[in-house]
């Protein structure tokens, strides 16, 4: 049975962890709109550049270039896992890990190469133990300030554009975690490279032959195929962020209910405890009493 | 209506502009080109200047774009643009104060940096924000 003092100093530490994940919770619901309306305003650029894609792609053809179509061979995949470079937002980080786990396990058993690039920390942390020696780089997202992923997001799809070209993987995937709502975030694997058009792509071809192109069909498909991949990288990222905060959400609001049933159960407690010493301290005067 | 241009201008931050216009002026990588309703299917690089969407003969919105492409198909056109501004939002002193900052962020970098590249991008665009605006 603990102590009354020890009782006391329990509920105290459970109302100060009841007070930081009661903030926690608020800071992360702010932020959660934030990121909730990046991701909002970014989704028509993707779309429009998706269909614009699907458009051109529908018309270039085998002949396009080798973003569009791959290298010919599937043999050395690159994984791309997207995670956050916090924890404390629940199972996000652990769903998406997961998810790259299942995916580099598959593909290790069809004998591929696999390679990985972590963006955001946890990913890495989780990953490491497992898949170290897989590591090919690490994009780190702690200096990004207030929500801005575009800088990083093209820093990272010109990584990739150019280590494709090189040789160095012929698919590359990404695996990062879409925000549905704020209660369920969907971790989703997507082929970036070769570029893997949307399912809608074949309503689009509406009016392919009569298009003109300036300065070439060419020429275009190689200025937008890169900035393509930006995109759904950005994209990826806004989503993320935004499922993050989510998550955070839902799990610090769990923890602060939890530490207010804590506290109750400890209150009872303490206030049982308390009263058998009152009714014992009572006893002893009153046996006293009877014995003179 | 029917005579009217769908018109619409993304950039990856926001949705600048969407709606119905008349005429539409565009910097493409080619020389400028206009675009009423029903145009043929028309797609194209831009480059960095000014978006002019006309109203009866008169300029009602300018925009200015960096990079990014215009499509024109049978529903109107789409620009998608790597970075766009209202001209009417920015002034001249607001436009200088960015390009200072991004001259810092560009030299406190290494030279083989690949954010680098995106920052010079950035900067050549607000140098030519900033010639717009004198004009």
């Amino acid at each position: 049975m603990p102590s009354l003092k020890d009782l006391k100093n329990r509920i105290g530490s459970v109302k100060s962890t009841r007070k930081i994940t009661k903030a926690m919770q608020m800071v992360a619901a702010a932020k959660l709109k934030r990121a909730q309306e990046a991701a909002t305003a970014s989704r028509p650029y993707a779309e429009r550049m998706a269909s614009v894609l699907a458009n051109l792609s529908a018309s270039a053809g085998a002949g396009g270039p080798k973003l569009l179509t791959g290298t010919g061979s599937e043999d050395t995949h690159l994984i791309v896992v997207l995670t956050a470079e916090r924890g404390l937002a629940g199972g996000f980080n652990t769903y998406v890990v997961k998810l790259a786990k299942q995916k580099i396990g598959e593909l290790r058993a069809e004998g591929k190469t696999v390679k990985i690039l972590t963006v955001g920390k946890k990913g890495r942390e989780q990953l490491s133990r497992e898949y170290g020696d897989l590591f090919v780089g690490h994009a780190d997202l702690s200096g990004v300030k207030g929500g801005d992923f575009s800088e990083s997001a093209i820093s990272l799809g010109k990584k990739l554009t150019k280590d494709f070209e090189v040789g160095e993987f012929d698919v590359a995937t990404l695996i990062y975690s879409q925000f549905k709502n704020v209660l369920s975030q969907v971790p989703t694997a997507q082929q970036m490279i070769p570029a893997s058009m949307p399912a809608e792509a074949e309503d689009a071809k509406v009016g392919n032959a009569l298009y003109i192109y300036e300065p070439s069909e060419e020429g275009i498909l190689e200025t937008l195929l890169p900035r393509y991949i930006n995109t759904q990288i950005l994209s990826a990222m806004l989503e993320s962020a935004a499922g993050e905060q989510a998550s955070r959400m839902t799990a610090m609001d769990n923890a602060t209910n939890n530490a207010g049933e804590m506290i109750d159960s400890l209150s009872l407690q303490y206030n049982r405890a308390r009263q058998a010493q009152i009714t014992k301290e009572l006893i002893e005067i009153i046996s006293g009493a009877e014995a003179l | 209506m029917a005579d009217k241009l769908h018109f619409s201008l993304v950039s990856p931050a926001k949705e600048v502009f969407s709606g119905e216009v008349d005429h539409v002026i565009a910097p493409g990588s080619e020389g400028e080109f206009g675009v009423l309703v029903n145009h043929a299917p028309f797609m194209t690089t831009l480059k960095n200047g000014i978006v002019r969407v006309l109203e009866n003969g008169a300029t009602k919105m300018r925009i200015f774009v960096r990079g990014g492409f215009a499509d024109v198909t049978s529903e109107g056109l789409t620009i998608l643009a790597e970075e766009a501004r209202l001209l009417e939002d920015v002034t001249a002193a607001s436009v200088q104060e960015e390009i200072d900052a991004t001259l810092l962020k560009i030299q406190s970098l290494d030279k083989d940096d690949s954010a680098r590249i995106t920052l010079q991008e950035h900067f050549d665009y607000l140098e030519s924000l900033k010639a717009a605006l004198v004009h």
